[in-house]
């Protein structure tokens, strides 16, 4: 089933003053249930605009969104369309404004006008699901927790909602590599278990590689690339024209190429190196059993 | 929400008069503002109209820009006129309804009234539409600067006053994003009565005052470990000069006030005679 279409959607900032900006130009995509999508793009490139289309934070101005049925230009089904779609901002423990950790988290189930032991289950049921037990974190203050906590509380009241489709905008965004590695892991987690359909927007061509099967990038608000990340990050001339790095697996296959033990450029992920060079030395091994001092050479460049 | 506070906001053209000194253009905006309430024949203000459309022009801004900031004022203007009409009697009676009466005087009055609001404002938004937040601080810094002899402490005033300008677009944006994102928890702010909806700006205001004090305190930080204090003879990255374009227009808004002198003292309404004839 379609989660998510946008047709030829188009969206200009402050238009008609000096400050006007182009930040979606005709763009056309379709995100199928149950797909885990990466949307990536350098800073300016309309990323932000274009998730915040899909439940309705910005009003479509030229095209149409449809999410899971609904258009987002219907004003009936706006309430709707925000409780099937969780959107996690930049930075969300910066919307924490409760006393107590499960007061925060109820405030969305609480404003779906949910039965009180329904919203009791989402809430408990959240909060495990981010790693925060319920018993331990639910009347604490949100302000008391540590960086990597306030962030996975702030997550918990999102999907609280119980949203068929989660947006998250830069998840990671200034934790530390424990606490990134956490969130990472509950974002997989939600995917699984929470909202089947996933949409990651990330600087970290790593994480990226790692976790989306889709790959779409912007730039200057037109889709440049759309695929899997192999396809994606394969077209190295076209990533590099739109202002984007590469994984860091890929960057090592390249200067491996370079210095001349052949990889191909669909290699994304650490594993993926990992096994192309194993099978390289397998092949080496069989075919010169007798070389072995230049099979160790290569050894030390991984 | 928030989108109307656009009010007098910079709109850059690059035209002679954005570069004029900061200085220059907060005297002759006091200069005009003095000046307009000494207006009082309709004479005086089409002169003034005809100024101010000659500065909108120079400095290349959209009508539409102005007309923005007036309607900030237009409820006020609407409110003060109903009463002045009302209220002011004295000369012919023109309607009358048991004890309300509308009198020639009245009608006067009001209309000058409004006119004086309106283009005042007018003339108040020019300054913000043409200089930068930060150069109007860097400006009255400079014009306050003599009360540094009575112990003013006149740069401690401009830091504060350049940071809160700094800060204001920052604040806006962040207060965007904290609505934002508690609509897509599915909150809503323009539903219900007064009460419900002060509540619902709770969520909003926390966490907008929590970060505000964070923000406050990391920049006390950064400003310590770059070793500020508000000592004397810090100097300016950007000098303000007087240049030519700043002596013309203080000849310009000089000329319009004793124009407006001669109006109101000299002539005293015998323009507006000759002008509207018996109308008036």
């Amino acid at each position: 089933m379609r989660a998510i279409e946008l047709k030829k959607l188009s969206y200009t900032y402050s238009k008609k003053t000096p400050f006007e900006k182009r930040a979606l130009d005709n763009v056309d995509l379709a995100i199928e249930e149950g797909e885990f999508v990466g949307l990536i793009g350098a800073t300016g490139s309309g990323k932000s605009t274009l998730i915040q289309h899909l439940n309705g934070l910005v009003k479509v101005q030229e095209g149409e969104v449809v999410v899971a049925g609904m258009s987002a230009s219907d004003k009936k089904s706006l309430k709707q369309l925000r409780f099937t779609v969780g959107m996690v901002f930049q930075y969300p423990e910066y919307q924490l404004f409760e006393e107590t950790v499960a007061r925060d988290v109820a405030f969305g189930p609480k404003n779906m006008k949910l039965e009180k032991d329904e919203i009791d289950r989402r809430v408990r049921r959240a909060l495990e699901v981010v790693g925060l037990p319920y018993d331990e974190f639910a009347e604490r203050s949100p302000f008391e927790l540590s960086g990597g906590e306030k962030r996975r509380a702030a997550i918990a009241g999102v999907i609280a909602m119980e949203p068929k489709i989660l947006v998250l905008d830069e998840p990671v965004a200034g934790l530390d590599p424990v606490g990134r590695r956490e969130v990472l892991a509950l974002v997989r987690k939600l995917h699984e278990e929470v909202s089947p359909t996933v949409i990651m927007v990330s600087h970290y061509m790593d994480d990226i590689a790692e976790m989306a099967d889709r790959i779409v990038a912007l730039k200057e608000g037109r889709v440049v690339a759309d695929g899997s990340p192999q396809e994606v990050f394969g077209e190295r001339e076209k990533l590099a024209q739109a202002g984007l790095a590469l994984p860091s697996a890929a960057r090592i296959a390249d200067k491996l190429t370079e210095r001349g033990i052949e990889l191909p450029r669909t290699i994304v992920t650490p594993a993926a190196l990992a096994d192309a060079l194993a099978e390289i030395k397998a092949k080496r091994a069989a075919n010169e059993p007798a070389a072995q001092d230049g099979e160790r050479e290569d050894g030390e460049n991984v | 929400m928030f989108k109307d506070v656009a009010f007098g906001q910079y709109y850059p053209t690059g035209s002679v008069v954005h570069r004029m000194d900061p200085r220059m253009k907060l005297l002759l905006t006091i200069m005009f503002v003095v000046a307009i309430f000494f207006v009082n024949t309709y004479f005086g203000f089409m002169i003034t109209a005809a100024v101010l459309l000659a500065i909108i022009l120079i400095a290349r801004l959209p009508m539409l820009s102005v007309l923005k900031s007036v309607r900030a004022i237009v409820f006020i203007v609407l409110f003060a006129s109903l009463v002045n009409l009302f209220m002011i009697k004295g000369g012919e009676v023109l309607w009358s309804w048991k004890s309300l009466q509308i009198t020639d005087q009245g009608v006067h009055t009001t209309i000058k009234m409004a006119l004086r609001l309106v283009l005042l404002i007018c003339g108040a938004s020019l300054l913000t539409l043409t200089t930068t937040p930060v150069e109007v601080a860097d400006g009255t810094e400079s014009l306050i600067k003599p009360l540094k002899y009575i112990k003013v402490p006149v740069h401690d005033i401009a830091m504060i006053m350049s940071i809160a300008l700094r800060f204001i677009p920052t604040l806006f944006e962040e207060t965007n994003k904290i609505i934002a994102a508690q609509k897509a928890r599915g909150a809503s702010f323009d539903t219900g009565g007064l009460i419900a909806r002060a509540k619902a700006m709770l969520p909003v205001l926390i966490p907008l005052f929590v970060n505000s004090f964070r923000r406050a305190d990391e920049l006390a930080f950064a400003m310590d470990a770059r070793c500020y204090n508000a000592t004397e003879n810090r100097t300016k990255m950007k000098v303000m000069k007087l240049g030519a374009a700043d002596y013309v227009g203080f000849l310009l808004i000089a000329a319009y006030f004793v124009a407006i002198m001669l109006d109101r003292y000299y002539f005293g309404g015998v323009m507006d005679s000759l002008i509207f004839g018996g109308l008036v």
